[in-house]
């Protein structure tokens, strides 16, 4: 889809997961990556069950290798910080390739990338399978102030809106043969920040003026919400309930 | 004769920079009357708009929609009545897809359930863009933006619909095709334009303004033939056109 930056979360689909209501999926995520959490860091076997199953519903969304691999890439600083901690940490020592390595460093480590990707890789499935509409009718149902919802909406919505100013000018710059090398030549772009943060200021007032218009009086209609069925919720809840127990076994097992 | 939907009185507005942008205008449209506002940039239509719903007061002069009196305490029931659409359609459609945006209105008109389907379902088949309901508005083509955002503000119902320059950026189909479904509407209707000829085919009636000023009102025909006006206000019809006699 040709400038679909917003929606290079969303993978379109026929699966069953695409068709569950929002709210359900939203709250199932959030407590799954609360277990997740939870979980103590010696438990592999948990993280193991964690990741099959996250694999396994990505797998029948048929969101495919390279859509959830190239998803993974905004962990890379997580994982460039994390590598650095056996080499920081002190306590106890390991020597592995004869370089000496802190022990606890290394579990910090391990902790912190397994509960960061599995942790994406949860939001990854569900931004893959919800639209954002619909994520945020989902939020909404799910009883967050609509203040909050609304103002994510905005962003959402004008997000492509300013991006394509910033564009634009930066193709007007260029061809008027400003060519960006180094960070000297770097005035410009922040000249031109200026000039769309006043831009985005101009086109607030003018979004306020059509909402008032349209009899906006400072509270912004609740979406009309389509309530989930009890069956679909003990259903999707079910997924992190499995998580919880886990959680539980892991802990008594130590 | 009618109640008159739009009765402007000797209204005079200045910006707080001191720009003068209205001198008494008067102007007064009738029920069903679909009418054409013309005038050079600057001259001050966005503005005489603006005081319709209530976004500017009157400094000078009254503005009253269909017998009801413009004051501050009932800005909400003149917005109900007079629904302008910008511009910029980008600014008008700020809901996440084009049906939360269509019925943004109607909801802060207390509409709900079944009566609130029914009323954006209509508006949007009107508009022709049913097809489009669930989709966000970022993607759409410009033409299509312009008729979600007309749909949007027909939603409300007004007693009369105020278009700024609903042709600009529009290709000649878009054009064309956005005159045929405007037509259709029985709406009464107030066109900003710079477009002769749509002002030609929309609206019976045309009203052209300059400096702060109304300086004609007549028959549309009758306006684009008068090339001593068109000229002294800056109007000019497309290059090789003109308005044949008895049209
Ligand atoms: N916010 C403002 N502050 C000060 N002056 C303004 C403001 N908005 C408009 N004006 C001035 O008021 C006058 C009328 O402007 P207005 O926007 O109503 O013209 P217009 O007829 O809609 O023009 P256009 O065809 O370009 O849209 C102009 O002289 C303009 O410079
Ligand atoms: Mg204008």
């Amino acid at each position: 889809m040709a400038g679909g930056h917003v929606h290079a979360l969303y993978r379109h689909g026929e699966s069953a997961l695409h068709g569950l209501l929002p709210q359900t999926k939203i709250a199932a995520a959030f407590l799954f990556v609360f277990a997740v959490v939870a979980t103590p860091r010696e438990a592999f076997w948990a993280f193991g069950s964690y990741a099959f199953i996250l694999i396994g519903l990505a797998a029948y969304a048929g969101l495919g290798i390279k859509f959830v691999a190239t998803r993974m890439i905004v962990e890379i600083p997580f994982v460039i910080a994390s590598l650095a901690f056996p080499f920081i940490a002190g306590g106890d020592k390991v020597t592995v390739l004869g370089i000496q390595l802190s022990q606890s460093g290394l579990w910090d480590m391990w902790n912190v990338l397994a509960k960061a990707t599995l942790g994406l890789l949860t939001s990854i499935v569900l931004a893959g399978t919800t639209e954002i509409p619909n994520m945020l009718k989902g939020l909404d149902a799910l009883r967050v102030p609509r203040v909050i919802t609304a103002i994510m909406g905005f962003m959402i919505r004008y997000l492509d809106v300013v991006l394509g100013e910033f564009r634009r000018m930066r193709v007007a710059m260029r061809s008027r043969g400003h060519d960006p090398k180094w960070l000297g030549h770097a005035r410009p772009y922040a000249a031109s920040a200026g000039a769309i943060f006043v831009r985005s200021y101009e086109r607030g007032e003018r979004v306020y003026l059509a909402m008032a218009s349209r009899g906006y009086a400072g509270h912004m209609p609740r979406s009309t919400i389509e309530p989930a069925p009890a069956t679909q919720w003990l259903g999707v809840l079910a997924v992190p309930m499995f998580a919880w127990l886990i959680v539980a076994l892991a802990w008594w097992s130590l | 004769m009618s109640v008159p939907t739009i009765a402007v009185e000797g209204l005079g507005f200045s910006y707080p920079d001191g720009t003068v942008a209205l001198h008494s205008i008067d102007l007064h449209i009738h029920p069903g009357e679909r009418v054409a506002l013309l005038g050079p940039n600057g001259a001050g239509k966005t503005t005489l708009i603006l005081h319709l719903n209530g976004i500017h007061m009157p400094q000078h002069g009254s503005v009253a929609v269909s017998g009801l009196e413009l004051s501050r305490d009932n800005v909400m029931e003149i917005r109900r009545r007079v629904g302008i659409v910008f511009q910029d359609p980008d600014d008008q459609l700020f809901m996440p897809t084009v049906r939360a945006d269509v019925e943004f209105g109607p909801r802060n008109l207390g509409l709900e359930g079944d009566e609130l389907d029914e009323r954006v379902d209509a508006t949007l088949e009107t508009m022709e863009v049913a097809d489009l309901a669930e989709r966000p508005p970022n993607h759409l083509s410009f033409g299509q933006k312009r008729r979600v955002a007309i749909a949007g503000v027909l939603a409300m119902e007004p007693a009369i619909l105020v278009l700024d320059e609903p042709t600009s950026n529009l290709d000649p189909a878009s054009r064309r095709e956005l005159a045929t479904t405007l037509r259709a509407l029985d709406t009464t209707l107030l066109v900003v334009t710079h477009d002769l000829p749509f002002a030609l085919e929309m609206c019976p009636r045309t009203l052209v303004m300059d400096e702060g000023r109304i300086v004609a009102n007549a028959e549309t025909a009758e306006i684009l033939r008068n090339d001593e006006l068109l000229k002294q206000h800056r109007l000019e019809l497309p290059y090789g056109l003109s308005i044949a006699v008895g049209d």
